[in-house]
């Protein structure tokens, strides 16, 4: 594929807000994980909570946009200079030359969940100020921020779970590829929510302590929020050598189950081996991989076996979930961010929590921070109903 | 600038008074007056009982439509990659799941959960199929069809072969129906094929526009193409009922439509 350039990026997550929190947090191997006190939850799991959302004002003629997905939505925009660069973008090629595509897997549905507390008791209906447009719609956040910057290109919202914003990189790249946009604003929301915890809660998948992925006791995810952003462009022939290329994606599906990953990793093989050879690069032209890795028994134990299938014993590889969090429609981007740092900084996070390595997974997971200089990395994402993404990254030189 | 086209290779439909893709050519074709109805969901022959009785109205009318579409096809759906669009979820499940976290219990099923994500009927579809190709789920609000068809018309110009795109709506219970007004479900699947000028085909070319929308002459069936997002695809359908070639201009985004230019 034509290579794409992250021209700037930006990730806002329980580690705090904007690259330099994040860098400094994972440079530190330090969590934002802190026991579950969230709204009325009542659950004994941990979280990856964003910081004083509740400040967070929305431009007052687009407050019906108002909710807790749409605030840490602008709160991510308004880091690192990226509404600037969005702005920049906009001078140079007009507004209908960008297209928005942001990843979201439960939008502001936690809106709905608190004014389904407020039915009216005489005829059931939701209270007045209830807007489903600007809040509970998986689109609402690309609509809000369409408008945050008079954009008027193709847009959208990819909803596949988990993997939701990896995908948007997919889909943008298709666009520029095909000439129809000059430049993309990709990135993933999503926000803590009563459905996804008390929903992984049925599911038995969420941890009582802080998530451990590949730890051999490990038991389930620790849900995070995250907003991260990306201004993807078509590559100059020669980019600078600091240049963040996205240099392939790879898709593909389970069609195994809704909510357990195929027990082989096949899917997860799939999109990595498709990444692969979009890139035309060889599994040994990966320096580092930035796993999926929830830390419920059942996806590490997959993606160990589809990574080792794929990549032998030896690419360093870790999950950065145990600092973050699973920010679920948000990881995608917000791992990419990651990726798009450790190229920069040539940090491979090691992966948090972990007391004693699961001996039955195979892959090289990293447990302590490691630097070398890294040239090309990968990002694992995958979703319910078994929607699968690996995206892969390189530098300019 | 790039352009984005496709042969059409089959269509799947079903909306209120148009029980399929046979019948609904008729009716836009002038053949048959419309007739409206409510839209009937048929149970999915595809998935095993026990999923069958659990499937919600989107994914029933999801499945349904996608098996219309491939039915007359020469297609291997285990290799066909597919894109689900939909301006909204399973209202239904959406409706139990929110009462539930309202009350005192909170306890939400674990099938109730898995089915709440955007892409349930795509995970449904694929396991069924046994397909392990790239499928998407995506969503622009009203807008959802035009963006649906840009995604899958971008695929077939990064190299896919041929592609699946399913757009459909479902409407929403009380409370949520007078929030989000969906008078009833309606869905149309198109399976698209990279344009070849040789094949005895429709084709249809993608562009930006800002010309007026195309309307439906029949007063109901232009009440459904304004009042579902999905059935803002009638313009074109009707176009590829009558055979007829020409512009249609669909509604999309604020600022922007879909001009398609079709070859009958």
């Amino acid at each position: 594929m034509t290579p794409l350039q992250l021209t700037h990026f930006t990730a806002t997550s329980c580690l705090g807000a904007g690259l330099a929190a994040t860098q400094r947090a994972l440079d530190q191997a330090r969590s934002g994980l802190a026991p579950c006190q969230f709204e009325t939850v009542d659950l004994p799991t941990y979280i990856g909570e964003v910081a004083c959302l509740d400040a967070v004002q929305l431009p007052r003629a687009l407050q019906r946009f108002d909710c807790r997905n749409n605030r840490l939505a602008q709160l991510g925009l308004w880091q690192d200079g990226f509404d600037a660069a969005v702005r920049a973008a906009i001078a140079r090629f007009g507004p209908r030359r960008i297209g928005v595509f942001l990843g979201t897997s439960t939008s502001g549905i936690l809106s709905t969940e608190i004014a389904y507390r407020h039915l009216d008791p005489d005829t059931g209906e939701l209270p007045e100020s209830f807007d489903y447009a600007g809040t509970h719609n998986s689109f609402s956040v690309v609509e809000f921020v369409r408008l945050l910057f008079g954009l008027s290109g193709p847009a959208v919202a990819v909803c596949t779970a988990c993997s939701s914003s990896a995908k948007v990189f997919a889909a943008a790249q298709r666009m520029l590829c095909a000439h129809q946009i000059d430049a993309a604003l990709v990135g993933g929301v999503d926000s803590l929510c009563l459905t996804t915890l008390y929903g992984f809660h049925s599911l038995q998948l969420t941890s009582a302590g802080p998530c451990r992925p590949f730890d051999v006791a490990r038991d389930g995810l620790s849900i995070g929020e995250a907003a991260a952003f990306a201004l993807l462009e078509r590559a100059s022939p020669e980019p600078e050598p600091e240049a963040v290329l996205m240099l392939g994606a790879g898709e593909s599906s389970d069609a195994y189950h809704m909510s357990s990953p195929q027990p082989e990793g096949a899917g997860a093989r799939r999109a990595m081996q498709v990444a692969l050879d979009a890139a035309t690069l060889d599994p040994g032209a990966i320096d580092y991989i930035n796993l999926h890795g929830t830390g419920t028994p059942s996806n590490d134990s997959a993606e160990s076996r589809a990574v080792t299938a794929l990549f032998g014993t030896a690419t360093p590889c870790s999950s950065t979930k145990g600092a973050t969090g699973h920010a679920l429609g948000a990881a995608g981007a917000l791992e990419a961010v990651i990726c798009a740092l450790a190229l920069k900084s040539g940090l491979m996070p090691g992966g948090l929590n972990v007391r004693e390595r699961d001996p039955e997974l195979t892959a090289n997971y990293l447990t302590e921070n490691r630097r070398a200089p890294l040239r090309r990395v990968l990002s694992n994402s995958f979703g319910f109903g078994g929607a699968n993404c690996a995206l892969l990254f390189g530098r300019g030189a | 600038m790039g352009t984005l086209s496709a042969c059409i290779q089959g269509v799947g439909l079903l909306g209120p008074g148009l029980p399929d893709w046979g019948e609904a050519r008729a009716v836009l074709g002038g053949e048959r007056c419309y007739t409206a109805a409510p839209t009937v969901l048929p149970s999915p022959a595809i998935l095993p009982p026990a999923e069958r009785r659990r499937a919600g109205r989107v994914i029933r009318l999801a499945l349904a439509i996608g098996t219309e579409a491939v039915a007359r096809g020469a297609i291997d759906t285990r290799t066909l990659p597919t894109v689900f669009s939909s301006s909204g979820g399973d209202g239904d499940n959406c409706h139990e799941i929110c009462s539930t976290l309202a009350s005192r219990e909170r306890q939400i099923s674990p099938t109730r959960f898995h089915n709440s994500v955007h892409n349930a009927a795509a995970g449904y579809w694929s396991i069924a199929h046994g397909c392990t190709e790239a499928s998407t789920s995506l969503c622009a609000g009203d807008a959802s069809f035009g963006a649906g068809l840009m995604e899958a018309l971008s695929q077939l110009a990064g190299g896919v072969p041929a592609v699946l795109l399913l757009a459909y709506d479902a409407d929403y219970p009380p409370p949520l129906a007078a929030k989000r007004p969906i008078p009833d479900a309606f869905g149309t699947a198109l399976l698209l094929a990279r344009a070849d000028p040789a094949a005895a085909l429709p084709r249809l070319t993608l562009t930006l526009s800002d010309a007026a929308a195309s309307t439906m002459q029949n007063e109901a069936l232009e009440s459904l193409r304004r009042s579902i997002p999905a059935a803002r695809s009638l313009p074109l359908l009707e176009q590829l009922a009558q055979r007829r070639g020409g512009t249609v201009v669909l509604d999309f985004l604020d600022g922007a439509r879909l001009a398609l230019e079709v070859q009958p």
